[in-house]
């Protein structure tokens, strides 16, 4: 990101450091056409051949496991985690509600701590093991989470269930579920804005007292 | 297979699950944003940092210079939108709106000016906070209060009389206070986004978050002077919305012309901070109430005053002072209407709209009355109950809201109130009990449903309306499963696409009204399809997929318009609720607790208990956060909210809610449609800021008319 601005910005940052990278793209004819004109900076963008720069000096190869499955890419250092399974990896389960870390739309399970995945770097995730709503589930039978929020409507519009169903999961396994009181306080930073509160309180109850594996 | 369930206060999971419930907890299920489309690009807005004035100059060479950055789209170079050019002839939904990008006028704070079109999100991103604006200012208007005395009437003259003009105020016993309802913002959890697509130049697929996707295919084939046909609306799962996705936005516009203008998909999701500029929000509403009792608690008079917030170039309405008008019996009765042009976004309908607004006003005013007359708040309700409707004299297709009176009450435990205030402790903590009203018209429009039976026996039932979260396609289907006699298992519920048979937009409460009747005729017809064929008019259950083997047929289907009766003009119909809550409040710190609550709903017969429960149950804690927290709160300098985020916008949380009782009286309405059944999505919140407030009062003695109820305004 600093080189682009060092190339194509008009206010380039007199902080930067001066990088072999960034040595290579002064160099590059080809880039300083792209910043000179903007009409061709259009039609490179078009052509994709920013995309095709940005791969070998602005992105950061990623290896990380998602759902049990191995993950190589390659991404932008200022990608968020969220940005990426939903973008990058089609995994749409995980949801944008604020971007911010405020609603907890966006949690995962990262090496099985929950985590809002909209603050967190996905170059943060080297090496990681990540799981989302989708790999909750162990393939045809839902998790009893997924059930039991099913059986107690957890949710209506369904959009910040997801995150719900992992901080929930999260919530037994971390011992925060040991009364209504206590999940209601560990499942607060999970906003639903359809209120179905008290049902999500039902459901890790439940889950809670079954004594399933979660 | 039929269960008992308790159809009065039916338990979290009792009753039959959602349709569509796999699909949300596994993540399936694909909202606006979600979809992959072939050479999708992303937009991200730039907003307008002044409030009034006009664009001087835009500078977007950084922008566009900046890497995948493929447009980026101003005012300048922008296409012209047909529907923005010429008027006459248009709805006024396409008329009045803000034509984005049109011109260089800026109307509001966080106005669109630029959206900048790349190859990545992140790219957009960064493009956008290169665009650099400026302006020449003018002096903006954003208080209400402030520019009261240029309330205008929305139309005619704005007022309603019956009776004897301000009677209140010759009454023995009487209450004049003002009240107000501050900026609530829908904040749905989806952020508002549009997907938009040109197949051709005068044809367009959009993947888009609405609660009406007709509409939405009619505002754009008005906008863009494009056949309607030639404009697919896709909105099979909407994260709630509570009235924000109820009309076409600018940033749909936005995202609309973008795509045009680049050649190539563009996706434009809104940022939270967006969704308090750009997508409406509950009007900040001044009111003033007088009421007036004789000793033996008959109101002799109401008088209601309220002024909102609209737009400067749209005059957005709703009804706060209706409840005063039709709640109670009351002979004398004069209200007043006026909105206030503002520099800020068109409000909107928010769940309850401005009856919950007005009812916080007169069901505090009424309970005020109650504490002067020394008569209990319950009692002094059932004194001037009406048994017809008080503004057309005529009788209502059903009420049982005095049967609902006594079914939370009971279950709040209201004899432990005391009608004398702080006096009831627990704990080292004050204990109040409040009781708050609602009422919202019953409203039924047509709609079309195509139900076919296949030869593997599964009914498919067809249409267009959204489904925001209340389980439209269960109850739905729980219509069907009850008409034909099979099990809901083998019926499927299509929706929420532009070229599926008519529905209306889903709001005000009337989806299950408008559609589930379509759905009842629509399966009758199809049943006597089936006795046609068979010559068998038993009303044994017939086997479906059997008769079409015998016949050698793979499917039989129908299409079948339902539209309200002429009852309407014969009866009023509308929805009532009774909200009972429970607080505890720290008299150290004005903090208050909601320990209890007891809604209740009559609303007709109950279709669907386990959905029909989580909707009582998320409209009263939409009401909690109304009541306790909520507030869009606007620096008046700037003309710019200052609490743009989930962080500073508080909305209720889990802690903030204890287990909540719905409760339904659940007797059908005989008249509104074939099941019986009244919506309940307005009910369900409208009364319960007043029942809070109410009781917060019965715990403290401090009377709070302005919401929300925050610990300051308490301890003052």
């Amino acid at each position: 990101m600093k080189s682009n601005e060092t190339v194509n910005g008009p206010d380039g940052d007199q902080d930067v450091k001066d990088t072999s990278r960034r040595n290579f793209l002064k160099q590059s004819s080809l880039l300083t056409a792209v910043a000179l004109t903007p009409g061709t900076a259009v039609k490179a963008a078009v052509m994709h051949v920013d995309e095709k720069i940005a791969a070998v000096f602005e992105k950061m190869p990623l290896k990380m496991e998602v759902n049990g499955k191995p993950q190589k890419l390659s991404v932008e250092p200022r990608s968020t985690l969220l940005d990426i399974l939903r973008e990058q990896l089609d995994l749409t389960g995980t949801k944008k509600g604020c971007d911010h870390g405020q609603c907890g739309a966006c949690t995962v399970h990262v090496d099985g701590r929950r985590v809002n995945s909209c603050l967190t770097l996905g170059i943060m995730m080297s090496g990681k093991k990540i799981t989302t709503i989708e790999g909750l589930a162990n393939s045809d039978q839902l998790h009893p989470m997924q059930e039991a929020f099913i059986k107690h409507d957890g949710f209506q519009c369904g959009y910040c269930t997801p995150g719900q169903i992992m901080s929930a999961v999260a919530c037994i396994r971390e011992g925060h579920a040991g009364s209504e009181h206590e999940i209601r306080e560990y499942m607060s930073g999970n906003i639903c804005r359809c209120g179905a509160y008290p049902n999500i309180v039902n459901a890790i109850q439940e889950v809670k007292d079954g004594g399933q594996t979660v | 297979m039929k269960k008992e369930i308790n159809l009065n206060m039916p338990s979290s999971s009792e009753g039959m699950s959602r349709i569509d419930g796999r699909l949300k907890v596994t993540g399936a299920a694909k909202y606006s944003a979600e979809y992959t489309v072939e050479g999708l690009t992303y937009g991200v807005l730039v907003g307008s940092t002044i409030t009034k004035g006009t664009i001087t100059a835009i500078d977007t060479k950084a922008a566009e210079r900046a890497p995948g950055v493929i447009a980026v789209i101003t005012h300048v170079n922008a296409i012209k939108v047909p529907g923005f050019q010429s008027e006459a002839g248009k709805p006024s939904a396409v008329r009045a709106q803000l034509k984005v990008f049109d011109d260089n006028k800026i109307v509001y704070n966080g106005q669109p000016v630029a959206v900048v079109i790349a190859n990545t999100y992140e790219r957009a991103l960064y493009g956008a906070s290169l665009v650099k604006t400026q302006y020449s200012k003018e002096q903006h208007e954003t208080s209400l209060n402030a520019s009261i005395g240029k309330g205008f009437p929305p139309h005619g003259d704005g007022l309603y009389k019956r009776g004897i003009q301000d009677a209140w105020k010759s009454a023995p016993y009487k209450v004049e206070q003002e009240y107000i309802v501050p900026t609530d913002t829908h904040n749905p959890m989806e952020l508002h986004a549009i997907i938009a697509k040109w197949e051709a130049d005068d044809k367009v697929t959009v993947w888009d978050k609405t609660q009406g996707v007709k509409a939405t295919q009619h505002d754009i084939a008005q906008l863009f002077n494009i056949p309607v046909d030639n404009v697919q609306v896709n909105s099979k799962f909407v994260g709630g919305a509570f009235g924000s996705a109820l009309r076409t936005w600018p940033h749909e516009v936005v995202a609309l012309i973008a795509a045009k203008m680049v050649k190539r998909p563009v996706k434009l999701v809104l940022s939270r901070a967006d969704m308090f500029t750009s997508v409406g929000h509950r009007p900040y509403t001044w009111q003033k109430i007088g009421i007036g009792a004789t000793a033996d608690g008959k109101l002799t008079g109401i008088t209601h005053e309220a002024y909102g917030q609209t737009s400067t170039f749209e005059n957005f309405t709703e009804g706060p002072v209706g409840v005063s008008q039709g709640l109670y019996a009351c002979p004398n009765v004069n209200t007043k209407y006026n909105l206030v042009a503002l520099n800020i976004g068109t409000p909107t309908w928010m769940r309850g709209p401005g009856e919950a607004t007005g009812a916080f006003a007169l069901e505090s005013a009424l309970d005020e009355l109650s504490y002067l007359l020394k008569i209990d708040p319950i009692e002094l309700r059932l004194r001037n109950y009406a048994e017809t409707d008080p503004e057309s004299g005529k009788p209502f297709s059903s009420k049982f809201l005095n049967e609902a009176y006594q079914m939370g009450a009971d279950h709040i435990g209201w004899a432990e109130r005391k009608p004398e205030p702080g006096t009831l402790k627990k704990d080292g903590l004050l204990v109040g009990y409040g009781i708050g009203c609602g009422m919202f018209g019953a409203y039924r429009s047509g709609a079309t449903i195509k139900a076919k039976m296949t030869a593997d026996g599964i009914l498919l039932l067809q249409t267009a309306v959204s489904d925001i979260g209340p389980g439209t396609g269960t109850a739905m289907v729980l219509i069907a499963a009850e008409q034909m006699g099979i099990p809901a298992g083998n019926i499927r519920f299509e929706n929420g696409a532009s070229d599926l048979p008519q529905a209306p937009t889903q709001g005000g409460s009337a989806t299950t009204a408008s559609v589930g009747s379509a759905v009842h005729y629509a399966c009758i017809e199809l049943k006597e399809k089936f006795q046609k064929l068979t010559g068998n008019d038993s009303p044994k259950a017939i086997d479906y997929a059997q008769v079409l083997k015998q016949h050698n047929l793979p499917l039989l289907e129908v299409t079948t318009k339902s539209t309200a009766g002429d009852d309407r003009d014969k009866y009023a119909m509308n929805s009532w609720s009774v909200h009972f809550v429970k607080v505890l409040v720290n008299a150290a710190t004005g903090v208050v607790k909601i320990d209890k609550v007891a809604s209740v709903a009559d609303s007709g017969h109950i279709i669907s208990p386990k959905t029909a429960r989580s909707q009582v149950v998320g409209g009263a804690i939409g009401g909690i956060g109304m009541a306790l927290m909520e507030e869009a709160v606007m620096d008046h300098r700037y003309g710019r909210y200052i609490n743009n985020n989930f962080a500073d916008y508080h909305v209720a949380v889990n802690a903030d809610i204890p287990q909540i009782d719905a409760q339904f009286v659940n007797k059908p309405d005989p008249y509104i449609n074939p099941m019986g059944a009244k919506g309940m999505a307005e009910i369900a919140l409208i009364g319960m800021a007043a029942a809070v407030a109410n009781a917060v009062y019965n715990a403290t003695g401090k009377r709070v008319r302005e919401l929300p109820i925050t610990p300051d305004k308490v301890m003052a």
